[in-house]
């Protein structure tokens, strides 16, 4: 009997000590977990930015299954965590059910359009980074035509499509944009043998520079371009550092802004869409030591002075997804 | 069209036809021999990363082959013991095997490299590099020749070469050897290589071995050969399609060539012209990708010839008392 009213006391004193612990914010990452150079590992840099600075502790899970995402989503909530942020467009169904079981607690998500009072979505103006990118390839062009990669036909991919095409006849009037797209199912996000095919159509076609926004196809996109000696560019995260030199640059989505934003923000964290975009440092383009020799002073004169107009609101890139198509093929 | 487009087109034909053709060949083996086999896709997979981690580790891509046969293997024996020994379903024991491996490869990946459930780039000597054969370049002002040779024939990596005379071979110990023989009759007639004191248990595992081999080739060349590392399920459904081809090729080595070259075009093409514009008529990309398996169902209904499998593939045998 002893032994269980001690475990009962140990139990109690943890119930206790959570709820000291509440309006500590939580981060939950997505399947493929927190190092994957990519998107969870940037999310994981803003929170440790946030954590650094302000010396105050967060709570993070990274799930191992799909199953998870409710359990974890609530276990958080129950807990008093505050802000719960998420890095995914897969959390949208299940913070549908959860949000309205908490409404004292407010949600991030991030990539994703959840309707409710207390969650925050947060979403990226892809099209702007697309559209300097864009720009960046068609100046480096030297054939003029460039090409883009992308995964599975949807959407929010061909507005990475519109944005870049739009930024490459910016540059150069007379550029060619080969577009493909891998395939019409999620297989098309994993496909590496099928991203190199289409980038090497797309060389013998003439383009010298390839962009993708393929995920893991993309992989064989940014190999092949190394291998056959043109320039590719990177997506979401800064890829330059996957084939030195051989990466023009890459379209960064700032997730780790995004989640240092919602942690700064505290409890008191406003609710409704984000837009994250090129005025808030929410989209940028890459560059580092592994492309620095490859984007001369003019070329980042020129897209800097794009991205500050479009910062100001002068220039307006179209968004594919307003109304889905594309003034420009 | 001009020339030069179609030399791409079937030069990437051949590099995408090489792992459906190894497969292909694998999954021949297997059912003449009466076990039924869609792990196809699993063994490949699992072959693919092995492959590669084993190349990026040890930084040679030869012992990284070694590495994938190997994985590759290890699931063949699992399916032998499940459908052969303890005369379990085949079809659940693959099904179990692509399971394991889609599941298996992003979980080590993960805690091996840290990256998303992907193996680090292969660089160097960690990779299958296109082999030029002599005289291309010597050749490459010939009209026409020149190219064909240069382009189509010459710069591929050892293992396509490997895969083409894997056919003739296949030809040759199927049906012209002894081994090739009794192999065939296990899959027709297994009461029958029994009652002459053949061991239908010993060819069947060799079978299923071989199987393995050639899974282990097809892997290792998606992710050292045509890739430079492993992905998360990069097979994409390969080792489907090349069960497609071997219903479609009537479980015959040469006609599994023509049908994974086939296979192999149309995915090139569609890669090629993503709506395929046949004057006038517009043929959108999905039409192209479905093809395979609408050729194969077609096949199967019987409007082109019968495809007759192996009569007792799919049933383990049990011996009479």
């Amino acid at each position: 009997m002893t032994v269980m009213q001690k475990f009962f006391g140990a139990a109690a004193a943890l119930a206790l000590t959570a709820g000291a612990a509440a309006a500590e914010p939580a981060l939950i990452y997505d399947l493929g977990g927190k190092f994957d150079k990519s998107f969870n590992e940037a999310a994981h840099t803003g929170a440790e930015k946030w954590a650094s600075e302000t010396g105050q502790k967060y709570r993070e899970i990274e799930l191992q299954s799909e199953a998870q995402r409710e359990q974890a989503l609530r276990r958080f909530a129950e807990a008093g965590a505050n802000p719960i942020v998420m890095a995914g467009f897969a959390f949208g169904s299940a913070l549908e059910e959860v949000a309205g079981d908490y409404p004292d607690t407010k949600f991030a998500i991030i990539d994703m359009v959840t309707d409710k009072p207390n969650v925050r979505s947060v979403v990226f103006n892809e099209h702007e980074g697309s559209y300097l990118v864009g720009m960046l390839a068609a100046m480096k062009s030297a054939s003029g035509t460039v090409g883009f990669v992308g995964g599975m036909d949807i959407p929010l991919i061909r507005k990475f499509a519109c944005g870049y095409v739009q930024g490459a006849k910016a540059a150069n009037p007379d550029a060619k944009v080969i577009q493909n797209m891998t395939g019409t199912t999620p297989a098309a996000w994993g496909d590496p043998v099928k991203g190199a095919e289409l980038t090497k159509a797309q060389i013998a076609q003439g383009a010298d520079v390839v962009y993708h926004a393929a995920g893991g196809t993309g992989v064989g996109v940014l190999q092949a371009a190394a291998d056959e000696g043109i320039l590719g560019i990177g997506v979401d995260s800064n890829q330059n550092y996957m084939h030195p030199g051989k990466v023009l640059t890459s379209m960064l989505k700032r997730v780790d802004n995004a989640v240092y934003d919602a942690f700064t923000a505290g409890p008191d964290m406003e609710t409704g869409i984000q837009v994250m975009g090129i005025a808030n440092g929410g989209i940028g383009y890459a560059m580092d030591d592994n492309n620095s020799a490859l984007v001369t002073p003019e070329m980042k004169a020129a897209v800097d002075a794009a991205a500050a107009k479009i910062a100001s609101g002068e220039l307006v890139v179209h968004d594919y997804m307003s109304d889905n198509t594309c003034p420009v093929e | 069209m001009d020339f030069l487009t179609i030399i791409q087109i079937l030069d990437s034909t051949i590099r995408l036809a090489t792992p459906l053709l190894l497969a292909c060949l694998a999954g021949l083996y297997s059912e003449r021999a009466g076990v039924f086999d869609i792990g196809l896709e699993g063994k490949m997979l699992a072959a693919a990363f092995l492959s590669a981690a084993v190349a990026y580790v040890s930084g040679s891509v030869w012992l990284g082959l070694l590495a994938g046969i190997g994985a590759s293997v290890v699931l063949a024996m699992v399916h032998g013991l499940a459908s052969i020994t303890f005369r379990g379903n085949q079809l659940i024991s693959g099904v179990a095997i692509n399971f394991l491996a889609a599941g298996l490869t992003v979980l080590v990946a993960q805690s091996w490299f840290q990256q998303g459930g992907r193996t680090p780039s292969l660089m160097g000597g960690a990779r299958f590099e296109p082999i030029t054969l002599p005289f291309a370049d010597a050749l490459s002002g010939v009209p026409f020749l020149g190219p064909i040779y240069g382009d189509l024939i010459s710069g591929h990596s050892v293992l396509v070469y490997l895969a083409f005379a894997l056919v003739p071979t296949t030809w040759w110990v199927l049906f012209r050897t002894r081994f090739g023989l009794r192999l065939r009759a296990v899959g027709e007639n297994p009461a029958a290589v029994d009652t002459a004191g053949v061991s239908v248990t010993r060819l069947r595992y060799a079978a299923v071995l071989i199987c393995g081999v050639l899974c282990g080739i097809a892997g290792a060349y998606l992710a050292t050969g045509l890739q430079a590392g492993f992905v998360k399920d990069m097979t994409a459904g390969r080792g489907f399609i090349a069960l497609a081809a071997l219903i479609f090729a009537k479980w015959r080595p040469w006609n599994s060539l023509w049908a994974c070259l086939l296979f192999g075009l149309l995915q090139a093409v569609a890669l090629r012209y993503q709506n395929l514009d046949l004057g006038g008529v517009v043929i959108p990309v999905q039409v192209m990708d479905v093809l395979p398996y609408i050729l194969t169902v077609i096949f199967l209904a019987g409007f082109v010839g019968k495809a007759i499998p192996p009569r007792a593939g799919g049933e383990p045998y049990v011996k009479e008392r």
